[in-house]
């Protein structure tokens, strides 16, 4: 099975993405690629394929889409309402797209990115070493109804598998570990930061997210003499109006505002996936446990595959999950404009 | 001041930095150059990728599978082995000369910072069209390069309020440096000239034309040579001439 997918219609920003590219830094381009690297491993495991193999990303909500081929489809990230045909389908799991017919993706029902994997993978061309699109770059573009996207050959067969996925769609704890310039906020202004519960402002992208609080401004000692330096997707930046912003895999590559400190890369996801206003608090851990955190992750991505169990054709369940459909439609269709200057 | 750098700075789990210096100078900067390219020579297996800034060098690891320590101990050898400030320029440079078009509309600050740079419209063309500045680092966006130093008197700060938008190819001036924009950006830096030169190639074999320690000058063209060089250029290179630089 191998064909191509074609978009009906869709959100204001579908993009390809895949584990983005590295080797680029020194140039000025920084790696991109999925939001939440997790919903990959997951199509991955939901589909037995590699996890580097290119998926739809959707922001706030997904489109139409038809295959030209029978197709097998994984749906993972932000819960959205999907139907094949006006069947609903289960999130979290893999279904065949039968060839010709429709596959509609609604709004988010919690959380920001949605993805659509398929077996074989999105097989677009490869630019500067991968296909996931690098918008603040330049690179790549969204996708627009009438866009065509061939897939790779598919060399598995399964379909109507699920997996349990770990809550990470409303905000939450995220732990940060502290970096080079954490020692230019006094211990008080770091104390403060962890004890504060920040929301997440609307205004955010695959470039970065803006925290708001109540309080006083974040302010480091040198605030206006720090030295542009590099920049490290997560990296919490505090702006010149004290407000933080979490840089996501989309960033600026340099930076001239001080870093309070930098988000794990195993909770990234989590304040991706945190929906407009979703509250999020930041507790620092010590280096050595932050390591032990992302070996416990790694292992965790490395088992996926062994939680992958079939799907309970269960009406009850299914209609009950249709019946958050209403309560959200209105997600942050988050195309929400944020620039970050120099 | 320089006996406490170098000096290594642990960044979250994503790498060591290397800096040089907390502020810009040029020995910094061509020491966090050189370093780079030692790292590079030494192909550690859990280096993987290296970049520099104005004054530091980082070297990217994934610090969950491998220990700082190790790698610390590493790099303070590397950095004992020379005087990194006193380090040259890397072989195979560029001198670029790239046309310019100062003020008018199509970069309409050049006065403002002529003013805020003590000097008349005139002066400042006359000194920025003729000053030979180096790229000190890229970053920020693909390919976009931070030239320097131009004279003292050119030390203007950024602008309090930002201007909403730069097109790209916008050559825009503060604190010595001089930038060309890759992308239509809001900047605090002022828009003295405008040029067709186009910092990132995503299609062409050579994606990034310019790379640290490249020689920049800014030639200034009329209204209507640049208009021609717009009209001719397909390259992306806006009617620039490159030169190798021994």
């Amino acid at each position: 099975m191998s064909g191509v997918l074609e978009v009906l219609s869709c959100g204001p920003a579908v993009t390809v993405q895949d584990m983005g590219r590295t080797g680029y830094l020194a140039q000025g381009l920084t790696q991109g690629g999925a939001a939440d690297r997790l919903a990959l491993y997951e199509g991955a495991a939901l589909l037995g394929q590699p996890a580097n193999l290119a998926a739809l990303e959707m922001v706030g909500m997904g489109g139409s889409f038809r295959a030209s081929a029978d197709m097998r489809i994984a749906l993972t990230g932000a819960p959205m309402t999907a139907t094949l045909d006006d069947a609903p389908l289960v999130w979290n799991a893999s279904h065949l797209l039968t060839a010709g017919a429709t596959l509609k993706i609604g709004g988010a029902r919690s959380g920001t990115y949605g993805y659509l994997h398929v077996g074989g993978g999105i097989d677009t061309p490869v630019m500067m070493g991968a296909r996931g699109a690098h918008l603040s770059a330049g690179l790549g573009a969204a996708l627009v109804a009438g866009d065509t996207l061939p897939t790779g050959k598919d060399k598995g067969s399964e379909t109507g598998l699920t997996l349990p996925v770990e809550n990470r769609f409303d905000g939450g704890r995220i732990r940060i570990t502290a970096s080079m310039q954490t020692d230019q906020f006094d211990t008080g202004t770091q104390e403060r930061f962890a004890q504060t519960a920040f929301r997440r402002d609307p205004r955010g992208n695959r470039m970065g997210v803006r925290m708001d609080h109540d309080g006083a401004p974040f302010v480091a000692a040198d605030q206006l003499t720090i030295l542009s330096d590099v920049i490290v997707t997560g990296d919490i930046q505090i702006a010149g109006d004290g407000a933080p912003f979490v840089l996501m895999c989309e960033s600026q590559t340099t930076g001239g505002y001080p870093r309070i400190a930098t988000v794990l890369p195993s909770d990234l996801g989590r304040v991706a996936q945190a929906p407009a206003g979703a509250i999020l608090s930041f507790e620092f851990v010590a280096l050595e446990d932050a390591r032990t955190i992302e070996q416990r992750t790694a292992s965790s991505r490395a088992s996926l595959a062994a939680t992958v169990v079939p799907l309970l054709r269960d009406p009850a369940s299914i209609r009950d999950l249709l019946s958050y459909q209403l309560i959200s439609g209105v997600i942050s269709a988050t195309t929400n404009h944020l620039t970050i200057e120099e | 001041m320089m006996a406490e750098f170098p000096r290594i700075r642990i960044v979250g789990l994503s790498g060591l930095l290397i800096q040089f210096g907390n502020e810009m100078s040029e020995p910094a900067n061509r020491a966090a150059i050189a370093f780079r390219a030692a790292v590079e020579a030494q192909d550690w297996p859990e280096v993987r990728e290296t970049s520099t800034s104005l004054v530091s060098t980082f070297v990217s690891v994934d610090l969950a599978a491998n220990a700082p320590q190790e790698l610390i101990e590493k790099l303070q050898a590397l950095i004992g082995t020379t005087d990194w400030f006193s380090a040259p320029l890397p072989a195979g440079r560029t001198l670029w000369e790239i046309p310019t078009l100062y003020g008018t509309e199509a970069a309409p600050q050049l006065e403002e910072a002529a003013e805020a740079a003590g000097v008349s419209a005139e002066t400042a063309i006359q000194e920025l069209s003729s000053a030979r500045v180096r790229v000190l680092t890229i970053g920020f966006a693909p390919g976009q390069p931070y030239t320097g130093e131009l004279p003292p008197h050119w030390n203007i700060p950024r602008q309090q309020a930002l201007t909403k938008s730069v097109p790209a190819g916008a050559l825009v001036v503060a604190i010595r440096q001089l930038i060309i924009f890759t992308n239509a950006s809001p900047t605090g830096w002022r828009h003295v000239g405008q040029t067709a030169f186009r910092t990132f190639r995503p299609d062409h074999t050579t994606p990034f034309p310019l790379s640290p320690g490249d020689e920049l000058q800014f030639p200034s063209v009329t209204a209507a040579e640049y208009e021609g060089i717009v009209q001719g250029d397909t390259s992306g290179n806006g009617g620039a001439q490159r030169q190798v630089l021994a």
